[in-house]
């Protein structure tokens, strides 16, 4: 298995340096340096020569891609990309264009993605599977048709509106929780409960009918009726033996997430003010900073490969019969 | 019992203890929704909020709005604008008085006060600060007990320890002094801090220029490849310039005349810095570690920052070591009927802490309002008509809903100036021959401000008559400001122009019914465009109509920012829409934007529409060094009848800013130039409990309803399950 892990990681490393060549190009077709220096200098009152000066200063003063002046291999090293791309692999971020560290900063934001993410992973999987498993015990009754109606409403419905929604009828109107905010330690409970009853009502459309499909086709196969032939009740059948099988692909479908909670949300976090890494990244697209922005590209393509690594070896920890080679 | 029976079963008693805590929790006086500590509720705090983070919080380098509202309590620079008087008005801060410039010739010999500006070599200004006042507790001053800095020569392990100023434990401060005011003017010539004054002081500060090549040169020598930053003590560099004459004393020199000066040093470009600091932070590691002066500012102000955490949350608390100022005791007429002098002579600050959230979406920054969260607020388009009503006259008042929560309405004209211009290196559009000028005529006429002001900004704004706003030294009120280019007058009111006067100009510039006349091509003009969103595009269909009303094809060229400062700098947009935001109350800080050496294209000055004109430019060269007069006046007044006849611009409008208050918010005057407000608020906090705790009683009866109705939403499903278990099999 240790093979076949280094075997997928190693795979990572092209899929990575293409990753950080399109968002490189990405970003340059929209953004020239001499705009990044506009951005960062301010307005008012900048001479060109202040705009040579800080490109200069960050390194932007260099041909993007092929440097044609230079000769060897340096044509290619002495770059914007190069120069910007190989400390990356190293997992050094650097300074953000406006002299942040972007190590430190990721390592303090993250904690108040994962504040959202997790619970709202937790609470929403929990609900999600006993909806969808109620759903199915019911199957083919009027039940069944109208909660795949409602669900299939629910998921139609932009996460916008929930959030608007719920910020409207809980703090507005009930004024049960803070509209908006977060703090630190166990004083960011009461900024918490909204944003993760959003996150969690927001998935159970989508959740509920992806579970209940799941538990269907289980339904349907031999062991389950053999279990039923047994004279076994609805229920042990539906969460002693459906529910366990179902959990492999519940499961694989999880992990492969799990990394990628980090990461936070970039809608949830500015409507609700939560200074995550979702709402990091937004800042660093609206202040043209590149260094923030091709960090966060790279964190989220390293966490999604190690998400697919985790689920892979998942696979053989749920399921005896898979083995990875 | 079934599985099924046993969930429901938790469900229900889950959601009865969670009801049962939340219950419990009401038991307090506190409202559920209060998003600060329950134990700060009576105390005397303002809250507040940004949207954007702060970028930078060096006095050197900080220019924008977002970051003068952190560092103008923080920093003091010798100058400051009465809180009360207008027109606004220089008085001194750190200053022992407003400084007066005195002129000498080249041979050195002083001139009379009011010499000629061309007979003036060079101009100097004495500033003297008052003794006794002392920065904010500081690590960088912190000594040991044999007078050595504590921490100005930290190992790199100890540095990699700490993650905020408040890691370090030992604090002190030192007396300010000329020399820390003169270190601060020589960082403003430092490249490697990037002051937007660094070019504009480079033309007036005698010796500025020199020393900041000077700086370079010795900065690339000191560079090694482990520190790129390294650190140089300015006082061992003299500035030939600005000299400190004693302890409290110094000298700026500056080229010719520029009676402008005065209002620079009341900005927090001009405040103290401590060379302490400036070592403090330069120390390799504290860069990596984001302890820099651009986030841990050291300054005299009556605030310091206490908490800076961008992504969340900026406080500013009490500086201990404030050396005190009191309430102004006089101010305009109407000030004492206001309530404005109640607070007369008594010491500042008033309030205790100022808490600022970041909060980026308008709709919850509002809702926070209204629950009395924050203080006071601006007032978004969305929410205009909950907040505010125009009578018949345009006058605005409160809607009976703000009424009833006590809150009040300030409105005030801002120092600024939108206007639409045109490319004057532009074939079509520009020129300064007579076509060009009835052209732009026709436009500026055809385009309707007073329409798009109601339309597009709840009627909150002033039709502009020329470039200098309202409140700035050569603006006329009444007939004599009216554009008659533009507007007639009647019944003593200015009234736009027919768009028949505006096709008949049109016609006259050789393009009758927007139709070339030569040509018989129709006349296409270009508009460059920022962004495509929902609201802009409404602004564009608008514009594309006031063309449309002369016959003009407009053709649109939307784009992103970047590309349209590209345009502007190359000088190839045609036409366009852009704004300018008074730096300190002078003519010149408007008129200026339309100086030919400070056009955009070809010099990357703030001339966006190019325009050149040899006799303006002789005009504003002899009014900018002019001091307020009569005779200034009248320099200015000829320079706006000729801008109004070459119409650069179609002058846009003076946006009008409205804020509202809560009622237990005191002291509130909008200051359009003085940025350092912060030290005369005033709150009632107890008001402010009491409102807070009436307006936002917790309501938890829908949600009992809620739960009733899902338990209830059960029992058939039940049932359904009962007779299935109990049915034969099929």
């Amino acid at each position: 298995m240790m093979a076949y892990i280094i075997r997928r990681a190693l795979y990572g490393i092209p899929i990575l340096i293409g990753v950080n060549i399109i968002t490189f190009m990405l970003f340059f077709v929209v953004n020239s340096p001499d705009d990044m220096a506009r951005m960062h200098l301010g307005m008012k009152r900048v001479a060109p020569e202040a705009i040579e000066k800080w490109k200069q200063e960050h390194g932007y003063d260099k041909p993007l891609l092929y440097n044609a002046v230079a000769s060897g291999t340096k044509s290619l090293t002495d770059t914007i990309f190069f120069e910007k791309s190989i400390k990356l692999f190293q997992f050094e971020f650097g300074s953000s264009d406006s002299g942040r560290d972007i190590g430190y900063d990721i390592s303090q934001r993250m904690w108040p993605s994962l504040a959202i993410a997790l619970p709202t992973l937790i609470v929403g999987l929990a609900i999600n599977i006993t909806f969808a498993l109620l759903i199915a015990f019911f199957r083919a009754t009027y039940i069944d048709y109208w909660s795949v109606v409602l669900c299939v409403v629910m998921m139609s419905i932009s996460t916008l509106f929930y959030i608007i929604g719920g910020q409207y009828v809980v703090s507005k109107l009930l004024h049960l929780v803070p509209i908006s905010g977060y703090d630190t330690g166990m004083s960011a409970v009461k900024f918490l409960i909204l944003p993760v009853i959003i996150g969690v009502i927001g998935g159970i459309g989508s959740g509920t009918r992806w579970y209940r499909t799941l538990f269907l086709e289980e339904i349907n196969k031999d062991y389950v009726r053999t279990a039923r032939s047994k004279g076994l009740s609805e229920n042990r059948v539906l969460f002693q033996h459906v529910l366990k099988n179902a959990m492999i692909p519940i499961l694989t479908g999880v992990v492969v997430i799990l990394p990628l909670l980090f990461m936070g949300s970039l809608i949830t976090e500015n409507f609700f003010g939560i200074p995550g890494l979702g709402s990091y990244t937004i800042e660093a697209i609206n202040r043209q900073d590149f260094a923030i922005v091709r960090s966060m590209v790279f964190l989220g393509s390293v966490l999604y490969i190690l998400g697919l690594i985790l689920t892979d070896i998942s696979y053989t920890l749920v399921d005896p019969r898979v083995r990875l080679s | 019992m079934s599985l099924a029976s046993n969930t429901i079963k938790r469900f229900v008693q889950y959601s009865g203890m969670l009801i049962l805590v939340s219950l419990l929790a009401a038991c307090g006086n506190d409202s559920w929704n209060n998003p600060y500590s329950a134990k700060e509720s009576d105390k005397n705090i303002l809250y507040s909020s940004f949207s954007e983070r702060p970028k930078h919080l060096d006095p050197v380098r900080s220019y924008s709005s977002n970051e003068y509202l952190f560092i103008a309590q923080i920093y003091e620079p010798p100058l400051q604008y009465h809180f009360l008087k207008r027109p606004y008005e220089l008085i001194p801060l750190t200053a022992t008085e407003v400084p007066q410039a005195r002129y000498f010739d080249a041979a050195g010999t002083q001139l009379p006060n009011d010499v000629d500006s061309a007979q003036v070599a060079f101009s100097e200004y004495e500033i003297t600060i008052q003794p006794g006042i002392r920065y904010q507790p500081h690590p960088a001053f912190a000594r040991d007990a044999d007078g050595h800095h504590l921490y100005h020569e930290l190992a790199a392990d100890y540095i990699e320890s700490v993650n905020t100023l408040g890691d370090f434990p030992k604090t002190s401060t030192r007396e300010a002094t000329a020399e820390d005011y003169v270190y601060q003017i020589k960082r403003l010539a430092d490249a490697r801090l990037h002051s937007p004054l660094r070019g504009m002081l480079g033309g007036y500060i005698i010796g500025f220029a020199d020393y900041s090549k000077r700086l370079e040169e010795i900065y690339s020598a000191l560079k090694t490849p482990t520190d790129t930053t390294p650190f140089l003590d300015l006082r061992q560099h003299e500035m030939e310039g600005v000299k400190v004459l004693d302890r409290y004393r110094y000298r700026i020199q500056i080229k010719g005349k520029y009676p402008q000066l005065v209002y620079w040093l009341a900005m927090p470009f001009f405040a103290p810095m401590p060379w302490e600091a400036d070592l403090f932070y330069s120390q390799p590691g504290m860069k990596k570690r984001n302890i820099t002066l651009n986030w841990y500012p050291v300054g005299t102000g009556p605030f310091m920052l206490t908490e800076n955490n961008p992504n969340l949350r900026m406080t500013l608390a009490r500086n201990p070591n404030f050396h005190g100022e009191r309430y102004p005791v006089e101010g305009e007429a109407e000030d004492r009927a206001n309530g404005l002098l109640n607070d007369a002579g008594r010491p500042l600050p008033f309030i205790e802490k100022a808490v600022y959230s970041l909060e980026r979406e308008s709709i919850p920054y509002w809702n926070k309002f209204l629950q009395g969260f924050y203080d006071a607020s601006g007032i978004s388009s969305d929410s205009f008509d909950q907040a505010v009503q125009l009578g018949n006259q345009g006058e605005a008042t409160l809607t009976d809903e703000m009424e009833q929560r006590g809150i009040k309405l300030v409105t005030a004209v801002q120092t600024s100036s939108f206007y639409m211009g045109f490319n004057m290196r532009d074939p079509v559009i520009g020129g300064l021959d007579e076509r060009g000028r009835l052209l732009r005529r026709a436009i500026s006429i055809a385009v309707d401000y007073e329409e798009y002001i109601s339309i597009f900004n709840n009627g909150r704004g002033v039709p502009a008559q020329g470039p200098i706003p309202p409140g700035i030294f050569g603006f006329r009120e009444g007939e004599a400001g009216i554009n008659r280019y533009i507007y007639d007058l009647i019944n003593g009111k200015p009234k736009r122009k027919s768009i028949e006067e505006a096709k008949a100009l049109l016609a006259q510039a050789g393009y009758p019914g927007g139709q070339d006349k030569n040509t018989g091509s129709s006349l296409v003009l270009h508009y460059e465009a920022i962004g495509s969103g929902p609201d802009e595009k409404a602004r564009l269909n608008w514009i594309l109509k006031q063309f449309k009303k002369l016959g003009i094809q407009l053709v649109i060229r939307a784009t992103d920012y970047n590309r349209f400062q590209e345009k502007m700098l190359k000088g190839t947009g045609q036409i366009f829409s852009w704004g300018w935001n008074a730096d300190y109350p002078d003519p010149e800080n408007f008129l200026f934007l339309l100086y030919g050496p400070n056009s955009k294209a070809g010099n990357g000055g703030e001339n966006a529409a190019n325009y050149s004109n040899p006799e303006f430019d002789r005009l504003f060269d002899q009014m900018k060094n002019m001091d307020n007069s009569p005779q200034r006046q009248a320099v200015i007044d000829q320079i706006i009848a000729l801008v109004r006849k070459d119409a650069p611009w179609a002058f846009g409008f003076h946006p009008k800013g409205f804020t509202l208050y809560h009622a237990w918010y005191h002291n509130a005057k909008p200051n359009l130039m003085a940025n350092n407000t912060l030290k005369y608020k005033r709150l009632d906090p107890q008001l402010r409990k009491q409102k807070r705790t009436e307006w936002n009683p917790p309501i938890i009866w829908p949600i009992l309803v809620l739960l009733i109705l899902l338990v209830l939403s059960v029992i058939p499903a039940a049932i359904l399950h009962r007779q299935r278990e109990r049915s034969a099999a099929k």
